[in-house]
């Protein structure tokens, strides 16, 4: 009934799914936690600027941070309760930032009043691109990028695409998987905010062939008139991410070191589009997602609606953990990142929590020689050579990388580290080059 | 409250099965049938050949991680590979002295001279085989017909030469199918070359349980298919025009296949990873490359075998196949 594609990206991986265990399960709200912990580095760009004191009361939804310039979204209470402090809060990369501690009142009737909506009908395209920086809203996807700044189309290019991505390729996270299953009127809402703001001429769906179900009732339920086309995928790591997914579904390649509207194609996550659709109308901010905490070590796995700020620690009780856990990671664990202080906050981009049990994290292996195999280069779906790079790494010949291995290409999926028999770190050398690299960039631009 | 202490571990938290030390054993079980096999078609002989140069090889790799203060490597079973491979590319009466310092050269000149596993530019067991030849070359073409009905009672003398001797054969030497093309052009039926029951080296003998090792390694993801398949296409096709054109000097393409090293070789040593190229591509390039060297040499050469110079030149050639032949970037 949709549109199946046969074609997909070159290269690739099949990494275990482990979708199961929460495919099926609907979306349910979370309790409140005492205090909450809002970092104003949610979003990457500026952190956002704290507008409240100390001791100041607060009601929900209510502006607790602005924007701090265009690469930035303001930030709103997530419950009503009273600032208890300000100060630095522990991220998730290992940084302190600056940060609210938010202690909620425990009767609080938590409704949200509404703000000045914006209206799909007759608002502009600028309209709707500063609601959506006023409604707080970044990539949910995982990067947490400023929709707005990823909605402007720059001055003579065309947006001819939206694409919206309901792959969910990372294994054990359903989060888009309900949002689609739950949220499609609200998707189909955002969308008409979309097509008004980048002015493309239809809207491509795509989703992963294990999520048939969502395809089927995305596809059902287009309101009449809104050009959306739903088209299924084959299977697998990493469709999600944007360059592949717009191969896959349009066979056109972003150019290296381009942007996906230097095709025709804008791509939004499709949880960020039902944010739209369900905050745009009344003006609202973003206050809670839906994250999927799930994992071997939990016992109360599911998709949950978590207010944002709600502490790690918070979440991990409340959903009970088994005594043998040995690694929590932010996100899937093809991408995600290993958190090291439960005293972090779940936070805008926070797709998922994914708990591992002693017995279930294999030793990672002491790195061996590389043998050359060319597994990772039968897997890096941008086709570089993850092995030469890595050996490159090694000696830092970061100048060798950028010219002639293309590492600024390298988006970090992992595809080659989870294939590589050696155990060797490659996403962890492509990092730290990468970072390098940019260093040296600026350096030389300073002078 | 939760008061564990979490691991931290770089992104991906997961992993794909098969490491390397695995992928080595893999390697090892699909050689085991070759080298058992060599054993029944011609006796205990074999055995103490394939004995000698795996266990050199091990020593060998020990004692030079213990002078070198390098890491125990053994557990990695990347040097019974070596020593199985080297034992199944001598003749089976071979002077267990030789087959010692065989082995001892594979992996002292082959493999850590080059800074171990996966850093050699070279087959190591084809670099031994070489010095080999050339230190030992009577030695070395010495034969021994397949199937001696004593062969299990009876040890033959040459075997246990006194190191630095000159060997004295047994006198039972028989000639090897390529060798006595070559030089009487005498073709072996192919059905005897494919089962194995002829003269030659060790690992020469069955082609039929060389392709099973094959496609065991396949089949677990290990071994790249076009490398086999490339090699052994093109000698078939090149050496079967050169059969058409001219049948009274050139072999038939069956027998080219399934005669000398050529199964071996294709399967278990030119698709050695360290030394064969990345890309399916550069695969492509470097197996048509092997056979047209196997064709060119056995044809031409002085000598009636070709594999082992073949796989040793695209071993030199590999890195720079990967340099010129790369997958095209996305978006370049």
């Amino acid at each position: 009934m949709f549109n199946f594609s046969k074609n997909t990206f070159k290269h690739g991986v099949h990494p275990p799914e482990h979708k199961d265990d929460t495919c099926t399960m609907k979306i349910k709200q979370f309790p409140f936690a005492p205090v909450m912990i809002i970092p104003m580095a949610q979003h990457l760009g500026a952190p956002s600027q704290v507008v409240v004191k100390e001791g100041q009361e607060v009601s929900r939804g209510q502006l607790i941070a602005k924007a701090n310039g265009y690469m930035s979204v303001p930030i709103h209470a997530p419950v009503s309760g009273v600032i208890k402090k300000i100060g630095l809060v522990h991220t998730l990369s290992g940084n302190r930032c600056e940060g609210i501690y938010l202690e909620a009142f425990p009767f609080s009737g938590q409704e949200v009043p509404a703000g000045h909506g914006v209206d799909w009908r007759t608002s502009n395209q600028d309209e709707i691109l500063a609601g959506v920086q006023q409604a707080g809203i970044v990539g949910l996807g995982g990067a947490a990028f400023p929709t707005h700044v990823k909605l402007k189309v720059p001055d003579g290019k065309k947006c001819e695409v939206l694409m919206l991505n309901g792959i969910e390729c990372e294994p054990y996270l359903t989060t888009d998987h309900r949002v689609m299953l739950e949220q499609s009127s609200d998707i189909f809402m955002g969308i008409r905010y979309l097509l008004r703001s980048t002015q493309a001429e239809r809207v491509i769906i795509g989703i992963e062939a294990n999520k048939l179900d969502a395809a089927e009732h995305l596809q059902n339920n287009i309101p009449e008139g809104l050009p959306v086309e739903v088209k299924v995928v084959p299977v697998k790591y990493p469709q999600g991410a944007e360059k592949m997914l717009i191969k896959s579904v349009l066979d056109r390649e972003v150019p290296s070191g381009g942007l996906p509207i230097d095709v025709g194609v804008v791509v939004v996550n499709i949880a960020t589009c039902a944010e739209i659709g369900r905050l745009l109308p009344y003006g609202h901010g973003i206050q809670e997602r839906v994250v999927t905490i799930t994992g071997p070590g939990v016992k109360k796995k599911g998709n949950y609606l978590i207010p944002i700020g709600t502490p790690l620690r918070f979440a991990l009780e409340e959903v009970g953990v088994a005594d043998n856990i040995s690694e929590v990671y932010m996100g899937g664990p093809m991408m995600g990142m290993s958190v090291s202080n439960l005293d972090i906050s779940i936070t805008k981009g926070t797709s998922g929590i994914v708990v591992f049990t002693e017995g279930e994290t294999k030793k990672q292996g002491k790195p061996m020689a590389c043998i050359k195999c060319g597994a990772c280069v039968q897997a890096c779906p941008m086709s570089l050579n993850p092995s030469r790079m890595g050996i490159l790494a090694k000696h830092e010949a970061y100048q060798e990388m950028l010219d002639q291995e293309h590492i600024m290409d390298c988006f970090e999926c992992g595809s080659c580290a989870y294939v590589c028999p050696s155990n060797i770190p490659l996403v962890q050398y492509f990092r730290q080059s990468k970072s390098s690299i940019r260093k040296q960039k600026l350096k030389a631009n300073a002078h | 409250m939760l008061t564990k202490t979490l691991r931290i571990t770089t992104s991906p938290h997961l992993k794909k099965g098969m490491d390397t030390p695995t992928i080595m054993r893999h390697v090892v079980y699909a050689l085991l049938p070759v080298a058992i096999f060599s054993v029944f078609v011609f006796g205990s002989c074999a055995f103490w050949v394939l004995a000698t140069t795996v266990l050199s090889c091990l020593i060998t790799e020990f004692l030079i991680n213990q002078i070198a203060g390098n890491h125990n490597s053994l557990t990695d079973s990347s040097a019974i590979i070596t020593g199985l491979l080297l034992g199944l590319t001598l003749p089976p009466i071979f002077p267990l002295w030789m087959a010692a310092v065989g082995g001892f050269i594979a992996i002292a000149l082959g493999k850590m001279a080059f800074g171990g596993l996966g850093n050699n530019v070279f087959n190591p067991a084809l670099v031994a085989r070489a010095v080999l030849q050339a230190a030992f070359p009577v030695a070395i073409t010495t034969w021994y017909p397949a199937m001696q009905a004593d062969r299990f009672q009876s040890l033959p003398s040459s075997l246990f030469t006194t190191p630095f001797f000159q060997p004295v054969f047994d006198g039972v030497s028989g000639a090897t199918p390529l060798s006595a093309f070559k030089f009487d052009q005498v073709v072996a039926s192919a059905n005897d070359l494919a089962f194995g029951f002829v003269s030659g080296s060790l690992g020469e003998t069955s082609a039929f349980l060389i392709l099973v090792g094959g496609i065991y390694l396949w089949y677990r993801g290990i071994i790249n298919w076009r490398v086999p398949v490339g090699i052994i296409a093109t000698v078939f096709l090149l050496s079967g025009a050169l059969y058409l054109i001219d049948a009274t000097t050139f072999a038939p393409p069956q027998f080219m296949v399934l005669s000398g090293g050529l199964m071996l070789g294709a399967v278990f040593m030119a698709t050695d990873m360290v030394g064969s190229p990345m890309t399916n591509k550069g695969m492509w390039i470097y197996a048509v490359f092997i056979g047209l060297m196997v064709v060119v040499i056995r044809s031409w050469g002085g000598l009636p075998e070709g594999v082992m110079y073949a796989i040793l030149l695209a071993n030199a050639i590999s890195p720079h196949i990967d340099r010129m032949v790369k997958d095209r970037v996305y978006g370049t």
